[in-house]
């Protein structure tokens, strides 16, 4: 481990930590700012789907499995067009793409058997998790995406 | 209030934690990052290359950094062939020459990724995901023209799902080639749950066997060959028993048996179900799927959920009964009959079996990464099988996250006995050898 690396970590760390507590300062100031409160119920009602659901093949960490099944973190995927990912859970995807500069040969299957809420909520809990961070998907999102598929 | 004084008392030693985390993780990325360069790392400065072995054995690491190393053939002259799934400078073969501790690679070819190499009778077979090729090889086992292969398999059906063409020969000119079900249990849509499972499975008529070919002629499609076995959802291990004179594949068992029917299973049974079956083929065999898994702890075939199943009704009366099981999801992927003279008695006829490692056992702990002895005797399985050579993963919680260092894949047996196992996530071989 050279030391620039660890200068760098260090700093880097340094920031997060000041940027959290900066964060909580600020909650502290907006103490009943009500977005803040659904999206931790949304990331926290998420979780449970999650496992029920996800965890065989992504992982509780969100990592994937090389070669099989893509990451959840930091990929265009999740963090991008909020339309995109809504399709993928109701309709599954097996499209042959590089994700993050690899491919991934399992199906995806759909899981269109979810509910609107739970959809929403599972999605928020995946868009805030494994260091992503990124706004709530709502009930009323993927209500009009599946409307329109 | 008072909650959120605790977080904010509770960051500063939350982040060093995390800290402490990432430096360590740094660093052992950092003792990666020198395996490369001929210097110390853990894998080839620990006794035995890290591995756990039984007592009698050493292990070395004879190459490392190679790419996507997946099947391996060791030539009577004791260099080695290797497939990969992964390009290394563009070459998807490498052939490597040993001296006595290490192999150097000194040629690449091919331009296609796979996974199947096999050498016999003067030739040098390899795979693609849709094809499979051969080279000519000279009276010292060379490559003579790397640049034009004669295709011997073509259109091969390759649909991401259990892409892996692997390969192996018999002794009367034929060529065996697993072409893998696209699917993990042939359901209407793939994984997708309250799916029914396929009446008249259609998948099997190009997929989910094992095809027979003839080794020798050109351009053979699927009509050319002859479905060998079926009921084979994915195989990578497989290899010609001699003493038999008969095919043995390992099978890699389905997949989300929770995810699909929670009703039925726990994430326990899912992780610990189906069994990973080795089966003794004879033309004309059907080992069941998608129609039933083997449960090896209540010792039976038992009705696929997909298909009525409960994970208790019997199912696959008409499919073959594995010559031996082991837990589920440890994906065998390299299977090698034992014929040298180096090893103990008990090893000669055996099957050593490289266990890949499981990702589906999630959320329970993962497992594998290592390869098992299954002993035989009269060319039957017999005993219990022992964990031969463990620890590719690096630690046991490497192993139980799944984030293994080291994934054995290829297996192969060298002129003086020596076992050789190849590693495809970071394109390490090993060769593990035995002193009285």
């Amino acid at each position: 481990m050279d030391f620039k690396k660890a200068l760098l970590l260090i700093l880097t760390f340094g920031l997060f930590t000041a940027t959290l507590q900066a964060q909580t300062k600020h909650k502290k100031t907006t103490a009943t700012h009500a977005p803040s409160a659904a999206l931790k119920a949304s990331i926290a009602a998420g979780l449970p789907i999650f496992t029920e659901n996800c965890v065989a093949c992504h992982q509780a960490d969100g990592t994937g499995i090389a070669h099989m099944n893509p990451p959840l973190i930091k990929t265009p995927f999740v963090l991008g067009d909020k339309t995109r990912l809504i399709k993928i859970i109701l309709n599954g995807f097996n499209d042959d793409v590089e994700i993050n500069g690899e491919r991934y040969s399992n199906t995806m299957a759909s899981h269109d058997f979810l509910s609107d809420q739970q959809i929403a909520d599972l999605l928020t809990y995946v868009r805030n998790s494994f260091g992503n961070k990124a706004s709530a998907i709502t009930m009323a999102q993927v209500k009009a995406v599946r409307a329109g598929k | 209030m008072k909650k959120r004084n605790l977080i904010s008392a509770m960051l500063p030693v939350t982040a060093i934690a995390g800290l402490v985390l990432l430096l360590n993780a740094c660093k052992s990325g950092s003792t990666d990052h020198k395996t490369g360069a001929d210097t110390t790392s853990t894998t080839t400065s620990s006794p035995n290359a890290g591995l756990k072995l039984q007592s009698g054995f050493s292990a070395a690491v004879i190459a490392e950094k190679l790419g996507g190393t997946r099947e391996i053939a060791v030539t009577p002259q004791n260099n080695i062939y290797v497939k990969l799934n992964n390009f290394k400078d563009g070459k998807g073969i490498l052939y490597l020459t040993q001296d006595s501790t290490k192999a150097t690679l000194t040629k690449s070819f091919g331009d296609y990724k796979g996974t199947g190499v096999y050498v016999k009778k003067g030739y040098l077979y390899t795979s693609s995901d849709e094809e499979v090729f051969r080279y000519k090889l000279n009276d010292k086992n060379e490559v003579i023209n790397p640049d034009q292969p004669e295709k011997i398999v073509t259109g091969l059906l390759s649909r991401g799902e259990h892409e892996a063409k692997a390969i192996t020969l018999d002794n009367d000119g034929n060529l065996y080639v697993n072409i893998g079900a696209y699917s993990n249990a042939c359901q209407v849509a793939d994984r997708k749950k309250d799916s029914p499972g396929q009446k008249g499975c259609p998948i099997l008529d190009s997929a989910g066997g094992i095809w027979q070919f003839k080794a020798d002629k050109l351009n053979q499609h699927y009509g050319d060959g002859i479905r060998y076995a079926t009921g084979l959802r994915n195989v990578v291990g497989m290899d010609w028993n001699q003493q038999n004179n008969q095919l043995f594949v390992m099978q890699h068992g389905r997949d989300q048996l929770h995810d699909l029917f929670p009703q039925y299973f726990t994430t326990k049974q899912s992780a610990d179900l189906p069994a990973e079956c080795m089966y003794a083929i004879k033309k004309g065999d059907n080992a069941g799927w998608p129609y039933m898994y083997y449960d090896w702890q209540q010792h039976k075939k038992i009705l696929m959920p997909e298909y009525g199943g409960d994970g208790k009704k019997e199912g696959g009366q008409t499919a073959i009964d594995p010559a031996a099981a082991f837990p589920g999801h440890l994906a065998p992927n390299g299977l090698l009959f034992y014929t040298g003279s180096q090893f103990p008695e008990k090893y000669k006829n055996g099957a050593f079996i490289a266990f890949h490692g499981s990702w589906n056992r999630a959320p329970e702990p993962q497992a594998g990464y290592f390869v098992v002895f299954q002993p035989f005797k009269d060319g039957k399985a017999s005993g219990d099988y022992e964990i031969f050579a463990d620890n590719f993963a690096g630690s046991a919680d490497k192993a139980a996250t799944g984030r293994a260092e080291h994934r054995p894949c290829g297996l192969a047996q060298g002129p003086d006995g020596a076992l050789y196992v190849t590693d495809d996530n970071q394109g390490t071989i090993y060769k593990i050898t035995y002193k009285k």
